[in-house]
């Protein structure tokens, strides 16, 4: 019989919450498995290694749930041995306890004849081995799940009654605990656990009892709540196509807002709306942002992409069968359009660049100015670009072009559609600067200037915008470096490390032909002529271009799949030059584990080690080989071939072939490992030391200007 | 003949509304919240930009006794103004506020039937709370809760006030707002909130248009900047040497000393900034520090007004 006596059950734990922000759900979902992973585990209840796979979490608008399965109802008895004193203290020379032995004996509460003696590294010493009784599982999770639930972290968290209770993201209403059909009884923010839950808000009903998450998940699907997300958003999925796929329409994706839907709703309903097509006159990323911002409806595409007069709206029912919600929404539709072509003729009531005077009321940064001096500084730069460009034989570039563009990049900023939809900032202007004439080089160069806003965001489509975009987040850069804005940590309010990613990828994406140092002294430039005229010192101007070689280290680890060590390499012999550097790290790259290049670039670490060693003892100076003094064969043959190579190796690289270039340095290797094997380069002979040394170093030199090989073989951070 | 009478007989008898009047619908709201132990009181009859403003809201939410309170507060926001042209945007709209202070365990519930009270079935609708935590920088006040959706139509922000004149509040209050010009043109059908029918027989247009056109042309066209800059400096000039004077007080002169007028004119400069923003004549630079200049005062006066309830209540127990 005794073998039949259960050990194991299931936990069950709900925190039933007013409604919870649609966007911290699946981030507390995952905070919890991992707490209650972490307290199961402390309390022995739950076998380590498989805790994480016994423990699933989700989460809806009014409720986190866990459930753990696996869990034991009682926790293990557990033995412990508690170490006192060594032996040597522990019993005097008659073999006698001491008042050591004594002292600890009363503190394990065992008498001296229990305690025993283990042997440890250290030699033998006293010890209480101590038994300690497993305790019922509840009683242990009453104590553990309120910890659970005190260490959530929330973004922003509050009181909701008086302010000696605890804090959480929205307040808590009720508390399901149940282990083995049982209530876990604790009480959290004065609420007391049961196992009573509620359905849904308005058609659900309250206090429903449960006994394990079998009947819980299906009583709460009774009582219209579906509370797993994965099902919600199956639902939501499934619905959509059907109401597109018959009349052959799609939603415009939006993964982000499917999933805000999924988290916004217990029983997600899709409903179809329309509105009047006469709306679609306005472009439709305004539309689109009307639908998804506010209203997070989905957009409705036909299949030749353009939209539809409809949209789909989520809601928290099952049906809407008198089409009430429908009627509700699109009347609000209807009046948010109806404002967003009010803002859209109101704006244009004046052409775009007549809100230019308008930026100088608007403060970019205090020290730092206006927009409209923000505008003056980026306009410098983009022309300055643009003559870049141009000199190195681009010829769609357009410095004219880049002008007028920056000049009417920040122009939306002040207008009534933007100060509404902040979020089409960039696309406003550009929208306007196209329906006012402007060539559409130029509209799409101000529509895109914020981009690519991550790594994986697109480039402006044109030259033109790239140039515009380079300049305004080089200004950024520079600007706020000059009064001290650095981005330390976590906080980095003006996004000045997404500025200087964008900037990376933007050089090697386009591949533009520019020097880093020479960019950053035109923006320091530039800072230094228009107002608010501030002076960059010549250290803040190189802590500019460290951040951006780090970023660009970055992006050529991260996009480029590049390892530290070839990234390091070839950025220690520069990289000023961008997509050189990118070129040579790919160069690089695929040489790196040939034959003879792995073996030579062990050897250059080797070169540089002696030169290192030898740079105090005044054996340097001397930077010309002198042949003369070449004694040994080897020592001979690796300066001939050094020599011969060295012209190949050149060639290629002016013609910035650098994987030939690489593959000529690697012929180097028979003859510098020779002169390994036959030369001793530390010799009594000053002079002929000195000239072997000069030799190495002039190797070292010469065949390092496309990487510095001996960086390679450390795979680590720099 | 009978033509005739039938037509008088329409003049007689007005179009019957669907759903509740303006009216009706704020003496519903009003009887409701009444019933549930709220003190009714009476619009701010200073201007004010909304409901927390009134010092039924911003003073009462303050220290540790208990209150409920419902009125209507109409709230003046020059810069939303339309000349009565717009069929949504208002220079004054009505707000509906209750505070429930501290929060009772059922307030969500204790809302949403005042919405079943004004005829929303709820489960026909889709009546939803979606995260907004709400901030007045001018009062140095926050909460966290919701706008409540309707259909998607916000027409309610539920928050529970957690700092208020700067101050930790204990208790937390809940603050309900209702938007009851738009929910009024939700339950009668109408997309202009000029259409709402008032009363029986008249409408919001016939009711408010005047004021609507006026009060837009004076905060966009007629309002003379340097004017209401200068009324801003003596409002705030003597906010200031009120609050600088309580801080020298002592004894009996407490209890009467007038921080309700400090208060009132704290309200003053919140609204003529207003028309000033209105007018196009703050910079974006100006605009930060007069709200902090307002802000200023607001904490000033809501640590004052705790500092003369505290002392005079010392004072009452002393006597006794």
């Amino acid at each position: 019989m005794k073998a039949n006596v259960k050990v194991k059950g299931e936990l069950l734990l709900e925190i039933g919450c007013e409604e919870i922000p649609a966007g911290m759900i699946q981030m507390a979902e995952q905070e919890l498995k991992a707490l209650l992973a972490k307290h199961l585990t402390a309390a022995r209840l739950v076998d380590e290694p498989t805790v994480e796979n016994s423990i699933e979490t989700f989460g809806a608008p009014r409720r986190l749930v866990a459930i753990a399965r696996n869990v034991r109802l009682k926790q293990e008895d557990v033995t412990r041995e508690v170490v006192g004193p060594p032996k040597a203290i522990a019993y005097d020379s008659e073999g006698k306890p001491t008042r050591a032995a004594m002292s600890f004996s009363e503190k394990q509460s065992l008498p001296v004849e229990k305690l025993l003696l283990i042997s440890t590294p250290k030699g033998e010493y006293l010890a209480a081995r101590q038994s300690i009784a497993g305790e019922p599982a509840r009683a242990v999770l009453a104590r553990a799940l309120p910890e659970c639930i005190r260490e959530l972290s929330w973004p922003r968290s509050m009181y909701w009654t008086t302010a000696d209770t605890p804090r959480f993201i929205r307040p808590i209403r009720w508390i399901v605990a149940v282990l083995d059909g049982a209530v876990i009884p604790f009480a959290y923010a004065d609420i007391r656990s049961g196992n009573r839950t509620d359905g849904h808000r308005f058609l659900g009903k309250k206090g429903i009892a449960v006994t394990a998450a079998s009947d819980y998940e299906s009583k709460l699907k009774k009582n219209f709540v579906l509370c797993r997300p994965d099902t919600r958003q199956k639902k939501i999925e499934s619905e959509i196509r059907a109401l597109t796929s018959r009349r052959s329409l799609r939603i415009h994706e939006d993964a982000e807002l499917l999933n805000l839907v999924t988290y916004l709703n217990e029983y997600p309903t899709v409903i179809s709306g329309d509105f009047d097509s006469a709306f679609l006159a306005l472009p439709d990323e305004i539309l689109i942002t009307v639908m998804r911002g506010h209203q997070k409806y989905f957009a409705v595409e036909k299949r030749a992409g353009e939209l539809a007069p409809h949209f789909l709206a989520v809601i928290n029912l099952p049906s809407d069968p008198k089409g009430l919600v429908r009627a509700g929404h699109e009347r609000v539709l209807r009046a948010r359009f109806a404002d967003a072509r009010f803002f859209w003729d109101s704006d244009q009531k004046v052409p775009l660049d007549a809100y230019v005077p308008k930026l100088a009321t608007v403060t970019y940064e205090r020290r730092l100015g206006s927009y409209g001096d923000k505008v003056e500084r980026v306009r410098t730069l983009a022309r300055w670009l643009a003559e870049q460009w141009f000199n190195r034989g681009m010829t769609q570039a357009d410095v004219t072009g880049s002008d007028r563009a920056a000049e009417l990049a920040k122009c939306d900023l002040v207008t009534e559609m933007v100060r509404e939809f902040p979020e089409l900032q960039g696309a406003v202007g550009g929208l306007y600067a196209r329906a006012q004439g402007e060539p559409d080089s130029i509209a799409w160069a101000v529509y895109d200037h914020y981009k690519p806003l991550g790594m994986d965001d697109p480039l402006p489509r044109n030259l033109t915008g790239c140039t515009v975009a380079l300049a305004d987040k080089l200004d950024s850069l520079v600007a706020c470096f000059g009064v001290g804005i650095v981005p330390t940590g976590s906080s980095d309010p003006f996004a000045l490390r997404r500025a200087a990613m964008g900037i990376v990828k933007i050089i090697l994406e386009r591949r533009l032909p520019v020097s880093i140092s020479a960019m950053i002294s035109a923006a320091a430039k530039a800072l230094k002529e228009n107002p608010p005229r501030i002076n960059l010192s010549a250290e803040t101007e190189a802590q500019t271009v460290a951040f951006l070689l780090e970023r660009a280290r970055f992006y050529l680890r991260e996009k480029g799949g590049f390892s530290y060590d070839e990234i390091n390499a070839v950025f220690a012999s520069g990289a000023d030059d961008l997509c050189d550097a990118a070129d040579r790290v790919a160069a690089v790259k695929a040489i790196r584990y040939s034959k003879d290049f792995a073996p030579l670039a062990a050897s250059f670490k080797r070169i540089r080690n002696i030169l290192e060693k030898s740079a105090g003892k005044d054996d340097k100076g001397q930077v010309a080989v002198n042949p003369e003094l070449l004694a040994d064969g080897s020592e001979v043959e690796l300066h001939v071939t050094s020599q011969r190579i060295r012209e190949k190796v050149a060639a290629n690289k002016r013609d910035r072939k650098y994987k030939v270039a690489l593959e000529e340095i690697s012929k180097l290797r028979p003859a510098v490992d020779k002169f390994f094997d036959g030369v001793l380069v530390m010799v009594e002979d000053r002079a002929v030391r000195k000239n072997r040394i000069a030799l190495l170093a002039s190797l070292l030199k010469e065949f390092s200007t496309i990487a510095d090989f001996s960086e390679l073989g450390s795979d680590e951070a720099k | 003949m009978a033509r005739t009478e039938k037509n008088e007989k329409k003049k007689l008898n007005p179009p019957k509304v669907k759903g509740l009047t303006f009216q009706d619908l704020l003496l519903t709201l009003e009887e409701y919240w009444t019933k549930r132990d709220c003190v009714l009181q009476q619009p701010y009859d200073v201007e004010v930009g909304a409901g927390t403003m009134h010092p039924e809201t911003f003073l009462r939410v303050l220290g540790p006794d208990p209150y409920r309170v419902v009125y209507a507060q109409p709230s003046r926001r020059p810069a939303d103004g339309r000349y009565g042209e717009n069929p949504n945007r208002l220079y004054k709209h009505t707000q509906l506020q209750v505070i429930l202070k501290p929060s009772p365990a059922n307030v969500q519930d204790l809302y949403l039937s005042s919405l079943a009270a004004v005829g929303i079935n709820l489960k026909e609708h889709d009546v939803r709370f979606e995260e907004d935590n709400w901030e007045a920088p001018t009062l140095g006040a926050w909460g966290i809760g919701w706008q409540v959706l309707l259909d998607g139509l916000e027409i309610t922000q539920f928050t529970y006030f957690q700092q208020c004149g700067g101050l930790d509040l204990n208790p937390v209050s809940v603050e309900l707002t209702y938007g009851l010009d738009r929910i009024a043109a939700y339950l009668q059908g109408v997309d202009n909130v000029f259409d709402v029918r008032w009363s029986k027989s008249m409408t919001y247009r016939q009711v408010r248009l005047p004021e609507e056109q006026q009060f837009s042309a004076y905060s966009f066209d007629y309002a003379d900047a340097a004017s209401t800059r200068k009324q801003f400096d003596l409002n705030e000039a003597e906010a200031s040497r009120l609050l600088s004077e309580f801080a020298k007080l002592k004894g009996d002169a407490i209890e009467r000393f007038p921080i309700l007028g400090a208060y009132d004119l704290c309200l003053k400069c919140s609204h003529l900034f207003n028309v000033l923003d209105a007018r196009g004549a703050i910079s974006v630079t100006e605009r930060a520090g007069m709200i902090a200049r307002i802000r200023k005062l607001a904490i000033q006066v809501a640590q004052d007004w705790l500092a003369q309830r505290e002392m005079v209540q010392a004072a009452a127990g002393v006597r006794a």
